[in-house]
This record gives C-alpha cells, structure tokens and sequence, in this order.
C-alpha cells in the first residue's frame, strides 16, 4: 500500500528536480498523446523543443524566443510575488490590455510630437494602467473581503471590451481606411520599442523583465518585504504576530503584479505587436500563470520557466504549421505541464512510504 | 433519594494518555432521576469520564455497571441504545439544513420527515424547548442550537443524558430554560450527568456532586447544602498553597510599566469571548499571573495586548507611551513583547526556519535589518544564540520550526522573546504541553527576566505553576478581569472564589 507522509522539512532536492521530472513526463504523455493522433512523436517533440533552437531557422526563431519570453517573465514575476503572499491575482490578461491601452493612448495623444520624452512617460501610463486594474480587486477585497481571483478574471473580460472599444473607436488610426487597430508604433519612432540589436529579439520589455527579475530575487531573499510576503502565505497568523497589515500587503502584491502587467502589454504594443487591435491580446497573462507556478515562484527560476514556455510557443506554431498539428494539442501539450508540476509537487513535502497491509 | 435505585456506577476507572493520566482510580454513581454533577477545573479529567461512559473512549481498568449488569460500550451506539444519550460542548449540526434533517441525520432509523416533525414539535412543547423543526440551523442562536441538540437526545428516550459544559454558550434567559426542562427531565426518572464548573449552577441544579482534581476523585458532595466555598476550595485542592517569594525590588517611576484600563475589544476569532472592561496594571519587575479557564478570553487579551487587536486611546500604556493604535512592531520597539499560545502557525510559522523565525519578532528589536534589508548572518547568529542560552534541542537553525518538539519550539519562541531584553512581556500559556524540566526552565527565565526590571504577564490555566511565580494574581471569567490582588497572603478560598466564577457569574450576566 502506498501512503503519503509529511516530510518534517522541505525536500531540497525534489524542490529543483519537481521542474525537471514535470518536462520529462509531459514529453512522455505528450508524446504518447502525438502518436495517438497518427504523429511521430519523437519528431513533433524535436519540432518543438529542439528546432527553435538549433534548427534551420534557429537564428530568427532565438530572438522569437525572446519576444515571448519577456512578456511572460514579467507577468510571472508579478503573479508570484502575490501567489507567495497567498493574494490570488488571475487578471494578469487584463491588466496587460488595461496597460498596453493607457501606454499607447498616451502615446497616440501627442502623434505625431518628437520628444525623447514621449517614450517614457507611456511607460509610466502603461504601469499606471495594470496598476489601476489590479486595485479594483484589491480594493474590494480589503474593504469588503470579496474574492480577488473572481472580481480579477471577471476584469478581464471588461478588459477586453474595453480593448474592442478602443482599437473600433477612441484610438483607432483616424487614417486607416475604416480598418479596426490603432496607429502602428513602428512608424512613430518616438513611442516605438524597437528590436535593441537588430534580429535578436531584445526589446525594452525583455530588458526590463531580466531586471526586475533581479530586483525581484534581492527583494525576497534579502528585504523584509519578501519576508513578509512569504512569511504571510505560509503562516498569515504568524505574519500579523509579526507585524504585517493583511490590507497593506494586499494593496502592495496587487498593486506590483498589476504595474508590471500593464508595462509588459505596454512594451508589447510599441514593439512585437505594433498596434492595438482587437486581437491584441494572446494569452501572455494566463500563460504567465503557469510559468509561475513552474519556475517555483522564485524570480530566477521563473526566467528559465518564461524561457521554456516561449519556447513550447514558438515550436508548437511550428509543429502546427509543419506537421499539421492543431493548435489545441499543443495547448493541451502546455497544459500537462502545470499539471505534471503540480503532481511532482507534492514530493516536496510528502514522501512517499509504502507498507504491506494492515498493521 | 438513597431510595432510588443505582444507574450507572463506575468503580475504579483509569485512563492514561501518553504523558498525562487523564482519570486515575475515578468512582463514582449516579442513581436514577439523579441530576449529578463532575466538577472539576479544565484538565482535571472530567470530559474523558464522560467519553468512556457514552463509548468514544475505553478505559485502561476499572469497571462500569448498568443497572446493575456490566457495561463497557465499545462505541456510541451501543451506549446509546443502552439509554446514554450526550450533549456536546461544540455542537455538530449542518448550518445548511433544518432542525428536522440535522436530527434525522443523528438516527439509526429515522421515520419520514413529517412524522420526525411532529415527533419533534411534541418534544419541544412538552419540555419547554421552543423549537420549529422546519428552520435552517444557520438561523438559529446558540442556545436553539443546543435545544436541536437536546431533542436529538430527548427522541431516543434516554435514562442517562450527559451534558458538557451546557451553559457556556447560553444567555441568562436560556440557562433557565434549559434548567426547567432538566429539572422535569429528571423528575420524570431521566438521570444527568452534568459537568461544569460553575458553582452557582450546579448549587442551583444538582443534587450529588463529584469533585475532580487531576484525574482522581477528590472528593463528594451535596450541592445544595454546600457553599460555594465549600465546592470551590474542593474543586481547586486544600494542598495547594501559595510559594514565598521575595517582594519585587522597587524600580521607582511614577509609571506603572504596562498600564490596562477599561480595554474593551470584540473578538476576532468566531465564537470568541469579547474583552470587556479590562483593567489592570503591572510594575517593573512584578509578575501578575492571570488565571481562568480556556475560552474566557485569554487569546483575545493577548491579541489586544499584542497589537494584533488595535484598542482606544489610553486602554492600553506600555513604559507610559500609549500604544492602542500600533501594530505589533510598533510596541516592540518600544520594549513591548509578547509570546502567544500556539507557537505553531501564531508564534512561529511551521515551515519556516529557525533562523527566519529569530527575525519574525526579533528584527526590530535586536537591529536585524537595516533599511528594510534583512542581515541574515546577524538572524542566524540571534537564532543560535537562543537555541544555546534555552537550551532548544535541534539539529541546527537551518530546520524547519515544524520539526521541533513542542517543547522544544516553546523554549525557542519563549527564549526568543525574553533574549530581546524586553520591558514589558506578556506570556501565553507559557508551559501548555512542555515537559516538567522546560516547564521549570521556562519559568525561571520568566523569573529571572522579572528580576532584570521587566514586567510580565503571565497567562495560564495551570494555577499551581501561575502561583508559583506570580507576585499578583487575578481571573480571566468571560472576557471580565477580577481585581489583581497580591499573591501574598492570598487564601486557596479567596483563589477559589476567583477561579470559580461565583462572583464574576452576575456581572458577565448582565451584559450577555
């Protein structure tokens, strides 16, 4: 018989191996899930995790690596400040649209002015935006103890028509011939975000996610901050014993996931995207969710996450594109990974024992 | 009454916990009709008395008779189809369904809905509990909780219905009612077993009392021809007498280090006991020990005095600076410390280390950070320094504070606070689970603390431990604090009058 028990302490090793051994299992059932539909298995896998590095087109799709990861790290890291913290915010996606159209509305203002000015000021507006955004749920929670993971993802589908309103009205390109989206930003070069060095995929936002990242690991390995923080979601008892305000840490955690959101949606629509559009949005503020919880809420280990999940992106578009793959298997594909991690998760703190029969 | 005849007697029973021995050679009988009473203070082994007779628990030795047969239940059904039914302390009903559902839940065979209905209607009418069987339980108060809880019992057509602690959650009003119908219960041949230790109560409804004291039967006694007094002085033990100690050094200071004046505060916790009109104040190097039983609002004055619960202007003043409005860091600073009760998940956070819980109340005060970033090695330095100086038995600081023994957590958390050189420091049940040895070493770091110039508050159901170390000593009934008064040349009666609540029983009364 197989029985679950409680580790006295966290193990060490499972802590790291948890990522490793949840990639390996999902190629395993991905795989087996690609044979079952008539696909070669060990080909789709290469296609995906394989090619976009080292492959043919590897010098163009290493800096889509980039463009994707960025994003995602930046929302990631976000989210886990607040997922340690125990603050459940799911309405990164909206944040991120809220961001881009506060950014870019800034910008799209003083069109077609020429200051070194413009650029960041939207940034400042596109982090004022997600941070706006976030407080809705914040607020509600702190003064009326609603749920934030409900009110932020119902803000997300707010978000998005909000989104549709703008790229149909108030920003749309008053000279794109009655075509939805907004003015492209790569033909404004005082609001774009161009590639820093031309084909690699390093933009301001991919800069800014590798920083805060950094900013992020010092604040809870050294700062009284992360202390709090960490110290709130595991023991909130202890944490006010402590000395921390449940309210002010709620604002606090809200507040950063959601400024960092709206800069990612910001950096996003002066570069890769070029515009508001109706589709603007992709995902990234779900997706960042999992590329969270897989670089174990710890601001490093989400960079390699953000980093492995652009890649699923970008080799998954390839497998679609060049072994007819649908898109929802590759969805599916990315899904078994938080899946797999939660399940390995539970080595950390359980190990397992077995024991023959009844005693 | 010695004409009735004999019930349930109990001859001899013993029952051992790891550690502890929860009834030690306990006898006692109760005869039909009788309405008895187990007295006794919190762990002097009376709820598992009742736990072995209703079948949840089995005793080690001894033996029980049934009308004059054996009876050992090996579970609850089988005493309850004996004829033993039991009220509960803590109610077990679904808040989301009626009184009739939660009932039929409690049956082996229940009848329809509607018949049950009736039924119940006639039960309540017929023994004064007003009670619709078709309301939700969630709308229910406390005490039309309990009459669901009676009816349960009353359906099965009991001989012998135990009652835990019935009148904890009741107002004055209910406490009658509920007297009423136990008094026509018995008069009717329904016996009770009636537990509590609330003297005026049991004085007012009982006609045969046994009195416990850590597990053995201490003594008997007529309620109603007794004294409170009389019953208090039993139930806290004739042996107990107060140790000498030297009066406190006089600090000097017109200021009083820890000053609490008519603190009032709702309590936090569900089902908590609201603070009401505390007052006290502690001197330098004086320790005032605070007794009472679990549940009368000892987590709710450590929360108000912690910071955790913010209070009025004034109600509360440490080293003379007002600190009502300040959190827990704030009063640190100030010199103002606390340990509360669960040092797992309160007082330490279980999967954090040794070394981040030495900076969770120690950063302020031993200067373990520096604008907002945390010195670690001076964190881990702290923590080690602790585990030496109270002697916390551990692989290292680097483990989890979930991997200590409770005892071994204790000291740390205990040591923790007391190497902060606080002056002033309110303790929480400072040697709830800790074995004999770290019991007396906590105490004397307490002492010692105290003859260093802090003053200390010491909150504890274990009186003989209070009174070896308190200078002053007051109750905590119902969220009320008696009137502090001098260790010295205190009487076990006067101690047991406080402890009792026989005085304390009106006021807290009045205003529920």
């Amino acid at each position: 018989m197989l029985r679950l028990e409680k580790r006295p302490n966290p193990s060490k090793f499972w802590l790291y191996a948890t990522p490793i051994v949840a990639v390996i299992l999902t190629m395993l059932v991905g795989g087996a899930l690609f044979a079952a539909m008539g696909k070669n298995p060990v080909e789709v896998i290469r296609t995906i995790f394989w090619d976009p590095l080292f492959g043919e087109f590897a010098f163009y799709l290493r800096g889509q690596l980039l463009v994707k990861a960025g994003p995602l790290i930046l929302i990631a890291i976000g989210l886990a400040l607040g997922f340690k913290a125990g603050i459940w915010n799911i309405g990164a996606e909206g944040q991120y649209i809220m961001g881009a159209i506060c950014g870019a509305a800034v910008g799209l203002a003083v069109y077609p002015t020429e200051s070194r000015l413009i650029f960041p000021a939207m940034v400042i507006a596109g982090a004022f935006g997600g941070w706006v955004w976030a407080m809705i749920p914040a607020i509600l929670k702190t003064r009326f103890n609603t749920n934030e993971i409900l009110v932020s993802l119902m803000l997300v589908y707010v978000a998005q028509t909000v989104l549709a309103k703008a790229s149909t009205g108030f920003l749309k390109n008053p000279e794109g011939m009655g075509f939805p989206g907004s003015r492209n930003f790569s033909s404004y070069p005082a609001a774009a975000n161009p590639e820093l060095i031309p084909g690699s995929g390093l933009h301001w936002g991919v800069v800014t996610a590798f920083v805060v990242a950094i900013i992020a690991w010092v604040l809870l390995s050294r700062h009284i901050i992360g202390f709090q923080i960490k110290l709130s979601g595991q023991a909130p008892r202890a944490a006010r014993f402590h000395g921390v305000n449940p309210s002010k840490l709620v604002v606090l955690c809200m507040g950063i996931s959601g400024g960092l959101a709206g800069l990612a949606g910001l950096f996003e629509v002066t570069g890769p995207a070029g515009q508001i559009s109706i589709d603007f949005n992709v995902g990234y503020g779900f997706t960042a969710i999992i590329v969270a919880f897989l670089g174990r809420l710890n601001p490093i280990g989400i960079v390699f996450a953000g980093l492995l999940m652009a890649l699923t992106y970008v080799g998954g578009e390839m497998a679609a594109t060049n072994l007819g793959l649908p898109s929802a298997a590759i969805e599916m594909f990315r899904g078994m990974l938080l899946f797999f991690l939660l399940w390995v998760d539970v080595l950390t703190n359980y190990r397992i024992r077995t024991f023959m029969g009844a005693r | 009454m010695t004409t009735r005849p004999l019930l349930l007697t109990v001859e001899g029973i013993t029952k051992a916990y790891p550690g502890v021995v929860a009834n030690s050679d306990v006898s006692f009988a109760i005869r039909v009709g009788e309405v008895h009473c187990l007295l006794g203070e919190n762990g002097a082994g009376k709820s598992t008395m009742v736990k072995m007779i209703y079948g949840l628990v089995k005793p080690d030795s001894g033996r029980m008779t049934w009308k004059g047969a054996d009876y050992a239940p090996a579970a609850p059904r089988v005493a309850r189809a004996t004829g033993v039914a039991m009220v509960f302390q803590h109610f077990s009903l679904f808040e989301a369904l009626t009184v009739a559902e939660n009932v039929a839940l409690g049956m082996e065979n229940p009848p329809t809905m509607k018949a049950l209905a009736a039924r119940i209607k006639a039960v309540s009418e017929e023994y004064g509990l007003p009670l619709d069987p078709a309301r939700m339980v969630g709308d229910l108060s406390a005490g039309e909780r309990q009459r669901v809880e009676i009816i349960r019992c009353l359906l099965q057509d009991p001989k012998l219905l135990i009652m835990d602690e019935p009148t904890s959650v009741l107002t004055p009003q209910e406490v009658e009612i509920l007297f009423k119908t136990l008094r026509q219960l018995a008069a009717e041949g329904t016996a009770i077993l009636y537990i509590s230790h609330k003297l005026e109560e049991i004085r007012a409804l009982c006609d045969a009392a046994t009195i416990l004291r850590r597990g053995k039967v201490v003594g008997t006694a007529d309620p109603k021809a007794s004294t409170a007094r009389q019953l208090a002085e039993m139930m806290v033990g004739a042996t107990l007498t107060p140790p000498e100690r030297p009066a406190p050094k006089d600090w000097g200071g017109a200021h009083a280090a820890l000053e609490v004046r008519g603190l009032n505060a709702a309590s936090p916790i569900p089902f908590g006991t609201s603070l009401k009109d505390i007052t006290f104040t502690v001197k330098k190097g004086e320790v005032l020990g605070v007794a009472g039983v679990a549940g009368n609002g000892q987590d709710e004055l450590l929360l108000a005095l912690s910071g955790e619960i913010k209070s009025g202007d004034g109600m509360v003043k440490a080293t003379g600076v007002s600190v009502g409005a300040m959190g827990p860091a704030e009063r640190r600073k100030i010199g103002f410390v606390m340990a509360p009760e669960d040092r797992l998940g309160h007082g330490a956070a279980p999967d954090m280390s040794l070394v981040e819980n030495a900076f969770l109340t120690g950063g302020v005060r031993k200067g373990l950070s520096r604008n907002g970033f945390i010195n670690w090695p001076a964190a881990r330095d702290f923590a080690e320094d602790i585990i030496k100086t109270y002697d916390v038995r551990t692989p290292g600081s680097h483990v989890a504070a979930r991997a200590l023994s409770g005892g071994n957590l204790q000291k740390f958390v205990v040591g923790r606070e007391l190497m902060q050189h606080p002056d002033v420091i309110v303790i929480n049940q400072p040697t709830w689970g800790v074995d004999a040895a770290a019991a007396a070493a906590i105490r004397q770091a307490i002492l010692d603390r105290a003859a260093e110039g802090a003053a200390v508050v010491v909150i504890s159901q274990d009186l003989d431990a209070l009174l070896e170390i308190a200078d002053s000593f007051a109750v905590l009934n119902e969220g009320r604090l008696t009137v502090p008064r001098p260790v010295k040349g205190l009487t076990i009666d006067e101690i047991g009058l406080m402890m009792g609540g026989a005085h304390g029983m009106e006021a807290a009364h009045a205003s529920a």
